[in-house]
């Protein structure tokens, strides 16, 4: 196979071409430290506050309100940590759901042996969690609610904005994990009442390690990596420049294509998804099937395993993923298809196909023809299978 | 991640299928933790393994065990193929990443299985097979 069909960008992407180029002047040329006082280092400066500049302005902040991290990961663990210490003596209870990340699960699991206490909302069958819930679980004590805006395995969008206006009005904070959602979907942090923000530079055509918190203004909040004076004193570390500047251009690409992005790949997501379902029996779209990321597919086929299927189709040169155990390196699978309310044996035989700009008609209509193809195969030799078939005849 | 070995042994299964009116069928694992193998057995009367096949819902590994146990057994006699031990399918495919050893271990439960299945079904006694565990995960969630 000569053919790469790379459709896992949920996993990470590739740096645009513009990304690359935005980035090589501060490697080698514009290398200045952005803190030091010559004028040699002013182009770096300038860089940085320039990209925070930029990135403000795609999420409707104010440019002191971004602050450069070392990514998603960084960004969800500092503004958790950080709440639930500037607000302890307020209370020590802390909302989120079943379905983040583990960057924000564990962290909150973390809080969790530091004394708070956490609600973990359930989510519906379609991976949406219940306003009615949210709004019962919130306490005197409550001081911060985390909801991911989208899923990064099933792709589905949380209603933000419903979110937002609860937290308000009980005077809670609300940090939402945008790394999947920043630069495909749109975002105001002021029209969703978002008072913090993560989001990630290698889920959109940018580099890794790099991401961004957006910090309301008027939060208050203390370091989480201490050291020098840096981004106003709040995150220590000499600045990424190359990174920052390469996080920049891919916001101003991201901002720039959106629309018609979106329109390419809803499209590419909605022939795949129909491929499959029309060609494989007993399977099923994980994920709301219209409030979605443009660009995510989720399908469980029953009676199979995911690794193998993972395996046969990067075969044919086809990367995905699963949220099989086999994939998770532990004994359950993911934790998102389980809350929807798979059991486990569904979700032991999930796809994850997530596309970009660059896929097309043709990537997509093979996959599916592959998908069915390889599902086919390895239902030829599933016991689950035989005995489903067994059971029918009876 | 897995040897060339355990990638022939998946892309290529050998000894895929069901034996009809087998001598002996064997299924172990659960569906929940992921792999299920099903083990047929055909035995002559000299206690020959004329024939082996197998079904397997599971990851890579899951697969290319139950495809190698049955090459291993295969033209055996009953006592012969009690031998055939986890230990040994691993290293007939050069090794597994630890996390897959289980899958190995369920391949040996599987052929045990199967002829606790024969001894059954002819009222006789295969001298040091153990009544099989059906579920190999059983143990590994009371060890947690
Ligand atoms: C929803 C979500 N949050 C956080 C992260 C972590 O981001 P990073 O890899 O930049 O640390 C990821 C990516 O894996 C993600 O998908």
């Amino acid at each position: 196979m000569s053919r790469l069909i790379y459709l896992d960008n949920a996993a990470t992407t590739a740096v645009h071409p513009e990304v690359f180029e935005a980035m090589k002047p501060y490697f080698m040329e514009c290398y200045g430290n952005p803190s030091s006082v010559y004028g040699f280092a002013a182009g770096s400066k300038k860089a940085v506050e320039d990209a925070r500049e930029t990135v403000a302005k795609f999420i409707g902040a104010r440019a002191s309100e971004i602050y450069f991290t070392g990514g998603g990961s960084e960004s969800d663990n500092w503004a958790i940590k950080a709440v639930a210490e500037a607000r302890k003596d307020k209370g020590n209870h802390i909302i989120t759901s079943k379905i983040e990340h583990h960057a924000v699960l564990h962290t909150c699991e973390y809080l969790e042996k530091q004394g708070f206490e956490v609600t973990y909302l359930d989510v519906d069958e379609d991976g949406v969690i219940r306003l009615e819930e949210l709004k019962a679980a919130i306490r005197p004590t409550t001081i911060l609610i985390s909801v991911m805006f989208a899923n990064n395995e099933i792709g589905t969008i949380e209603p933000m904005k419903e979110i937002g206006e609860i937290a308000r009005e009980h005077g809670i904070l609300f940090h939402t994990d945008a790394v999947q959602a920043y630069g495909h979907i749109p975002i105001d942090v002021e029209e969703l009442h978002i008072d913090l923000l993560s989001a990630s530079g290698h889920k959109i055509n940018g580099p890794k390690g790099v991401g961004i918190m957006y910090l309301r203004n008027s939060v208050k909040l203390g370091s989480f990596i201490h050291g020098g004076a840096q981004e106003r004193n709040r995150r220590a570390g000499t600045h990424n420049v190359p990174g920052i500047v390469g996080f920049a251009k891919a916001t101003e690409i991201g901002a720039k294509t959106m629309e018609e992005r979106a329109a390419h790949e809803i499209a590419l997501r909605d022939r795949l998804i129909e491929g499959i379902l029309d060609r494989v029996p007993h399977a099923r779209l994980n994920g709301h099937r219209t409030e979605r990321l443009p660009n995510n597919v989720n399908i469980s086929f029953e009676f199979i395993e995911g690794e193998s299927l993972l395996i046969l189709l990067d075969q044919q040169g086809v990367c995905a993923s699963s949220g099989s155990a086999c994939t998770s390196g532990s004994l359950d699978p993911s934790h998102v298809l389980l809350a929807i309310g798979l059991p486990h044996e569904k979700a032991h035989g999930s796809l994850r196909l997530t596309l970009s700009h660059e896929t097309t008609r043709e990537d997509v209509d093979f996959v599916v023809e592959q998908v069915e193809k390889i599902v086919a195969r390895l239902r030829s030799m599933s016991p689950l299978y035989d005995d489903y078939c067994k059971n029918v005849q009876k | 991640m897995y040897s060339e070995k355990v990638m022939d042994h998946f892309s290529n299964p050998r000894n895929v299928g069901e034996i009809e009116n087998a001598s002996g069928v064997g299924t172990v694992g659960n569906a929940k933790c992921g792999d299920i193998m099903r083990i047929f057995l055909d035995i002559d009367e000299n206690q020959v393994i004329r024939d082996c096949k197998f079904k397997t819902f599971g990851c890579g590994a899951a697969v290319a065990t139950s495809s190698m146990a049955t090459e291993m057994v295969m033209g055996k006699t009953v006592q012969e193929a009690l031998e055939v031990t986890n230990v040994a399918v691993m290293e007939a495919l050069d090794g597994l990443p630890p996390v897959k050893v289980h899958c190995s271990l369920l391949a040996e439960e599987a052929i045990h299985a199967a002829l606790w299945d024969y001894a059954e079904k002819n009222h006789i006694q295969i001298e040091g097979l153990k009544k099989p565990k059906a579920d190999i995960h059983d143990e590994e969630e009371v060890g947690e």
